[in-house]
């Protein structure tokens, strides 16, 4: 690495060759997170294919191989179908805007991938260790709805449009709910880094995660993921029985799969940001000599495949929630619960330590 | 030339082009994205000024919840351009003496006596512990806490105002009311009745 950055300096002068250095090392970082993020999509939708199908007692997709090997069966299907995707046209309406209609899927995917720079994996590994990282992460999830509401007015089409003003209201209400549940774990841990709020996790077992204090702050910021990365129950965007499948009805081939590719990686976002502010990230569950041993991305990946199982779920349990039942649970049932929760949180943390040490409140205080 | 100024250039290009676009250009919805793209053009030269929590809070606020309702709005509206223009030289006369005001009171406080690189030195960078939102928050709760609870106080009025334009009681809507719903008992609905069975001739 050194040999390099000396190579880069001499080329480009002290300045500009330290530079473009850093700007290479992050390009190559970026691609280490993004293509296992994407291959973790494409046997996402396998899993969510095959664990559905098992609920609904059917067997689900047992047909596509790697070389005839017996027992790998049905593990081909997402490559499969990445490469069926690849080879199908990209129609675009004639009454389309064709600018904004090729930019929305771009639009949706950028911000979906540009969250994980600062998700720390293990203490050392995070692409940037910002001390806002909390903020950002809320600021990039937000711009995501850009892409679904421009693809929704580029089509030209009725019901893409009707997709499109409907996931933007519902995204709109339960970013402030997830916003709230957010206060709470950055007034608990007091910081908006993503690492130090882990850390201050950090204890003998479980009981010193956030799950516990927050628990209702958990079970909100976990429906409003649902909510935010509009699926099932809450995927009245697509509602394929009432307006066909909504803001992408009139995508096709390569530019529909990366509506696809963005839904799939928001919900590993997702749950990669419960795990991290609920469940203590990189920490394992019990602070004893086997499971300390295991490396930190293994229990973050455990837990997110924990949170991304719960997502299957609901999908395959729930049936989709009306318009107006959305609004009511994120402004009447989620807004106060979250509010009243952070008032008392405060109220708690404001304690004299005479009365905070009666209760046994000082594992996370 | 280094690398920040590079940078800076970039953004300032495309946040002066971006911000040009939006008065120019004819379609509304055009001009709202391109809005989207100044704000976040913007939001980067604030990062380049180490002022992360408010580039973050701009990115935040303005792109992520006020211009999506904007988008909303203008994506819904059905406008005519050639009925906007068609008193523009009548108004024209109005608009500019407003632009004027505006360029004079402007130039008067970016030309003024505090203003000015003589006036503002160079903000000296900070070390690597320091920490913008929490200096924010502590300038925002001690210092200005009275004009920050006057600001609040603001919107609330603003909302409460948006809330009672807005609210109508209407006799004829259709609305549940879930809490009943769930109280429901099978007793108040149905009725079980035992029949005996008719015998067949």
């Amino acid at each position: 690495m050194d040999y390099i950055q000396q190579q880069f300096v001499q080329i480009f002068g002290t300045e500009w060759g330290s530079m473009l250095f850093s700007l290479m090392t992050n390009l190559v970082l970026i691609f280490a997170i993004v293509v296992p993020l994407l291959l973790g999509v494409a046997y996402l939708t396998f899993a969510e294919r095959k664990i559905i199908a098992y609920m609904q007692a059917r067997v689900g997709p047992n047909r596509v191989t790697f070389f005839g090997i017996s027992w790998l069966r049905g593990w081909g299907q997402p490559i499969a179908d990445a490469v069926k995707a690849i080879m199908k046209e990209i129609v675009i309406p004639t009454g389309a805007n064709k600018t904004l209609f090729i930019l929305a899927p771009i639009l949706t995917f950028m911000p979906a991938l540009a969250a994980w720079a600062v998700i720390p994996f293990s203490p050392e590994l995070v692409l940037s260790d910002i001390n806002a990282g909390l903020l950002y992460i809320l600021a990039m999830t937000s711009m995501g709805i850009y892409g679904i509401i421009i693809a929704g007015w580029a089509s030209n089409s009725k019901y893409a449009f009707l997709g499109a003003m409907r996931s933007a209201a519902q995204v709109v209400s339960y970013e402030l709910a997830m916003g709230f549940a957010l206060v709470c774990v950055l007034m608990m841990s007091q910081s908006l880094n993503l690492g130090d709020i882990v850390k201050g996790q950090q204890g003998d077992s479980f009981l010193n995660w956030y799950l516990i204090p927050l628990f209702p702050m958990f079970l909100v910021y976990l429906i409003s993921g649902v909510a935010e990365t509009n699926r099932a129950p809450f995927d009245v965007a697509e509602g394929e029985s009432e307006i066909v499948a909504g803001f992408h009805v009139d995508y096709s081939g390569m530019a529909f799969t990366v509506f696809f590719l963005a839904e799939y990686s928001n919900m590993i976002l997702v749950a990669a940001l419960t795990s991290i502010l609920f469940l203590g990230g990189w920490l394992p569950p019990v602070d004893v000599a086997p499971l300390n041993l295991i490396p930190g991305f293994i229990w973050l990946l455990l837990k997110m495949m924990f949170i991304l199982f719960f997502f299957l779920w609901f999908r395959a349990t729930f049936p989709r929630y009306r318009y107006d039942q959305i609004m009511r649970l994120g402004w009447k049932i989620f807004i106060p619960i979250t509010l009243v929760w952070i008032v008392l949180l405060g109220l708690i943390m404001q304690l004299p330590e005479s009365i905070r040490d009666e209760f046994p409140l000082t594992i996370w205080f | 030339m280094n690398f920040q100024d590079l940078i800076f250039y970039f953004f300032s290009a495309i946040l002066v082009v971006s911000a040009l676009g939006v008065i120019t250009v004819r379609n509304p919805v055009y001009s709202a994205l391109l809005l989207v793209v100044a704000f976040v053009s913007c939001a980067g030269l604030w990062l380049l000024l180490e002022a992360e929590f408010l580039a973050i809070a701009l990115v935040l606020v303005y792109v992520g919840a006020v211009m999506v309702l904007f988008l909303f709005v203008v994506m819904m509206l059905d406008i005519n351009l050639d009925q906007l223009r068609e008193g523009f030289w009548k108004w024209f006369p109005f608009g500019a003496l407003i632009a004027l005001i505006l360029v004079g009171e402007m130039s008067m406080v970016l030309m003024g006596k505090y203003f000015g690189l003589e006036e503002m030195p160079e903000p000296s960078s900070q070390g690597i512990d320091y920490n913008n939102t929490r200096e924010l928050g502590r300038l925002i709760y001690t210092e200005y806490a009275y004009p920050f609870e006057l600001a609040a106080v603001l919107l609330l009025v603003a909302m409460v105002a948006a809330i009672a334009l807005t609210l109508r009681h209407r006799e004829d809507k259709k609305s549940l009311n879930p809490s009943k719903q769930v109280q429901v008992r099978k007793q108040d609905r149905i009725r079980i009745v035992a029949m005996p069975s008719e015998k067949k001739e």
